[in-house]
């Protein structure tokens, strides 16, 4: 009898804890969840066109007006237009960065040669150089050949050093067991066979991860192309570019709604890939952080 | 601490431990690398001395062949019928004569002045002024480095030219047979793919990274600023001048007020990386264990509801928040109701409070997804045997779980804190670096060193005291990255429950 009540009154006490850990998780979720859902509010506001609103948190009347002002309105912020430009950016870069970052994974990976250990060190140690840095001076490189203020410098400063950014890749390319490459070599099967036939197809993975990671930089990523497109027209933005500039004193009169729609629309295609991709994701930032 | 008496402790304070011996090492740790530098410079010094050896013999043994190399590259290799080899290497002789008779040079004779007259203007007939510009310090600079690269390029190529002739003759003489322009292309993507894998890549590096890298380092040591900017005013060498304005070193006030700025910048840069590390780091552990316990329904749910943040771009997340904590932002309005106002960004303590705080919303979705992948990787027999010994949950949660947790995550633990010394997203969408102060030198209160330089570089031009900061920011990353990959041996060898 006793050892049932023991057994109970264990139970009992693991229920508590659930729902406690229930409670702290829904608080999370909200705490979470929250301004996202006030951004989605805000986007379908409707009445007071624009001005932020802090009275209330639900629109009083409901509508598409910012949805429609974004992307009709755009004789002096032309949000399709950057939108487009993002959206060209990220597909040139995703496809160029993930050929690099392979390719150079691979290299450090698999082969041996002379130079391997000292290439190593030698961007372990520029990346301790802040990145803003040699920003300045690509900066005037780029502007020496008029490169500056055009979707195609900007392209090139994305993807010029993602070599650097290959140690993830790397660290999956070491846990295929090389006893793969040796077999195929024997075969007859040279390297270049054996990088396109055999790893790649095995690493599934980290090419998704590499996309996905690559796909999302551009959309998020503000400093360097606030830089690089610093005094062109607002044509050739990108949207964090552009959508910061809706919230300048100026403009965040009549924009401010019309900026949480433009973010709904920016986070969309992300969010969409990112559920997709979720697992791939996981195992890539996990992978790495074993590898170190 | 003896081996033994390191193994009982718990492994919070063997981290802690180990923390701690990060520093007291540090010292010797420099000590014995400058200890061992005489040796590494001699065995570099050595290998320097090999190539001239190669040179010598190759001009002694060489035939005519070889010895003809010397001037014209590629010369021998024509002469054996490698084709494509002897080829490549004359074009590029032939290309690196024009490009010094017409480019480089010019710039190359120009580097220790940095240009004479920026330009020349004169009243034209019709009224207007009328100007010719002719030099341009920061053209003269950075095409100075170039033609160096190029040269040093060059200087290598050659020594590669001959090195290979003396070689093709050797085997010659020997009869064997030589690589023909079939075999090399064939090796290109065999024994030699690496090169063809990391040419691209590493030319973009060098362009892009190293090239600008070393000419920001040269900048530090001009007067590039507002009042010598060009192409219409020219700059030059002003030796350490921006290092002892930086130091406080200089006569004027500006110089005080920059050196502390320099130090109260500094400092908030350090306190940030570190709660921001951390805060994420132990939250987000939590949240994990949270919702990977066991008995917790929908966890993909769960997870899910913070995934969303990561999806969302960061930009778009960090606007929001900084409209959410206006003084007239939404936050407020909340807290209105109940007559409280919160200046969360217009106070220099409440907004480096804010962005912390925000910086955990940012952050924990990374560290729950990581901790998370870590968590279902621990062997389900470790908890079933511990079980079996009669481990409760808090038990096996401090011998188990986060051993190994901190055992797989220190490198991103560190990883994560260099990242957060040079985090600029947060801290310029966010406060944009405000509260301003007076004290500062254009800098505000939650400005970090990297946005600082932003402002230093992009809104006030004084590109020289910039580049003095970043080569400070350089040498901070690198003592600290410097420590955590000599530490991270030792983490590595530390398997004691696998």
């Amino acid at each position: 009898m006793e050892n049932v009540k023991k057994f109970r009154s264990k139970k009992g006490r693991e229920r508590t804890t659930n729902i406690i850990v229930y409670v702290i998780l829904i608080v999370i979720s909200i705490v979470w969840l929250f301004p996202f859902f006030y951004l989605v509010m805000q986007s379908f506001r409707c009445e007071t066109a624009g001005t932020p609103s802090t009275q209330y948190f639900f629109p009083k009347k409901w509508g598409f007006d910012a949805y429609e002002k974004l992307f009709t309105d755009t004789s002096i912020l032309n949000f399709p237009k950057w939108y487009l430009n993002t959206l060209i950016i990220s597909v040139v870069v995703t496809i160029v960065q993930t050929v690099i970052v392979l390719a150079t994974s691979y290299a450090l990976s698999r082969m041996r040669f002379k130079m391997r250990k000292p290439l190593m060190n030698l961007m372990l140690i520029l990346g301790m150089f802040p990145g803003f840095m040699s920003m300045t001076a690509v900066y005037f490189i780029l502007k020496e050949f008029g490169l500056t203020q055009n979707l195609f410098g900007l392209i090139l400063v994305y993807v010029a050093s993602s070599a650097m950014g290959y140690y993830i890749c790397k660290g999956f390319f070491d846990t295929i067991p090389k006893s793969l490459d040796e077999a195929a070599l024997i075969d007859g099967a040279n390297r270049q066979k054996v990088f396109l036939k055999i790893i790649l197809p095995l690493s599934k993975p980290i090419v998704i991860y590499t996309i996905l990671t690559s796909f999302i930089g551009p959309w998020g990523e503000y400093m360097f192309s606030s830089l690089m497109m610093m005094g062109s027209d607002t044509n050739s933005y990108t949207v964090a570019v552009g959508l910061r500039l809706m919230l300048q004193r100026e403009q965040i009169g009549g924009w401010f709604t019309a900026f949480c729609a433009g973010a709904v629309v920016v986070s969309i295609p992300i969010t969409i890939l990112f559920l997709f991709l979720q697992r791939y994701y996981v195992e890539g930032v996990t992978g790495g952080a074993v590898k170190g | 601490m003896a081996d033994l008496a390191y193994l009982t402790k718990s492994p919070l304070e063997k981290f802690v431990y180990n923390f701690l011996n990060f520093f007291k090492r540090l010292p010797l740790a420099i000590l014995h690398f400058f200890q061992k530098l005489p040796g590494r410079i001699w065995k570099g010094l050595k290998k320097f001395g090999g190539i001239f050896v190669t040179i010598y013999r190759a001009a002694a043994r060489g035939d005519w062949k070889t010895r003809m190399s010397f001037g014209v590259m590629g010369f021998g290799q024509l002469a054996r019928k490698q084709w494509l080899r002897g080829l490549l290497y004359l074009v590029l002789e032939v290309a690196f004569i024009f490009y010094m008779i017409f480019f480089g040079w010019k710039y190359l004779a120009q580097m220790g002045s940095l240009g004479r007259i920026a330009e020349l203007s004169w009243d034209s007939p019709d009224g207007t002024t009328q100007y010719v510009r002719i030099d341009n310090s920061l053209l003269i600079l950075l095409y100075s480095f170039l033609t160096i690269f190029v040269i040093a390029a060059v200087i290598y190529a050659w020594y590669q030219n001959i090195k290979g002739n003396l070689y093709a003759q050797e085997l010659y003489e020997a009869k064997q047979h030589l690589a023909t322009a079939k075999d090399d292309i064939r090796s290109y993507a065999d024994e030699q793919y690496h090169k063809t894998l990391l040419a691209g890549p590493m030319l973009g590096v060098t362009v892009f990274t190293i090239l600008p890298l070393v000419f920001m380092v040269f900048i530090a040591f001009t007067n590039f600023d507002n009042a010598h900017y060009p192409p219409s005013r020219l700059f030059g060498w002003s030796g350490f001048d921006n290092f002892v304005m930086l130091f406080g070193g200089g006569a004027n006030i500006t110089s005080a007020k920059f050196a502390y700025t320099f130090g109260q910048v500094l400092l908030w840069t350090v306190i940030w990386a570190f709660f921001a590390t951390f805060t994420n780091y132990i939250l987000g552990m939590v949240v994990a264990l949270l919702i990977n316990k066991k008995g917790i329904k929908l966890k993909k749910l769960w997870r899910t509801c913070l995934v969303m943040t990561i999806a969302v771009p960061q930009f778009v997340s960090l606007l929001l928040m900084s409209q959410m904590l206006a003084d007239e932002g939404a936050f407020n309005f909340l807290l209105g109701k109940i007559g409280i106002h919160i200046p969360f960004l217009t106070d220099a303590t409440w907004a480096r409070v804010s962005i912390i705080v925000v910086n955990i919303w940012i952050g924990i979705p990374y560290t729950m997804l990581m901790v998370s992948g870590i968590l279902m990787n621990i062997p389900a027999d470790l908890y079933e045997s511990a079980r079996i010994d009669g481990a409760g949950p808090v038990k096996m949660y401090f011998k188990i779980t986060l051993p190994y947790v901190l055992h797989v995550t220190t490198p991103y633990l560190i990883t994560s804190f260099i990242g957060n010394l040079n985090n600029f997203n947060v801290i310029f969408l966010l406060s944009g670096g405000g509260p301003n102060s007076l004290d500062y030198q254009f800098a505000g209160k939650t400005d970090l060193l990297i946005t600082w330089l932003y402002k230093l570089t992009f809104q006030q031009g004084s590109y020289g005291i910039a580049s003095v900061i970043s080569i400070m920011m350089f040498i901070i990353t690198a003592a600290v990255s410097l420590i955590v990959y000599n530490r991270s041996g030792s983490v590595k060898n530390e398997e004691e429950f696998m």
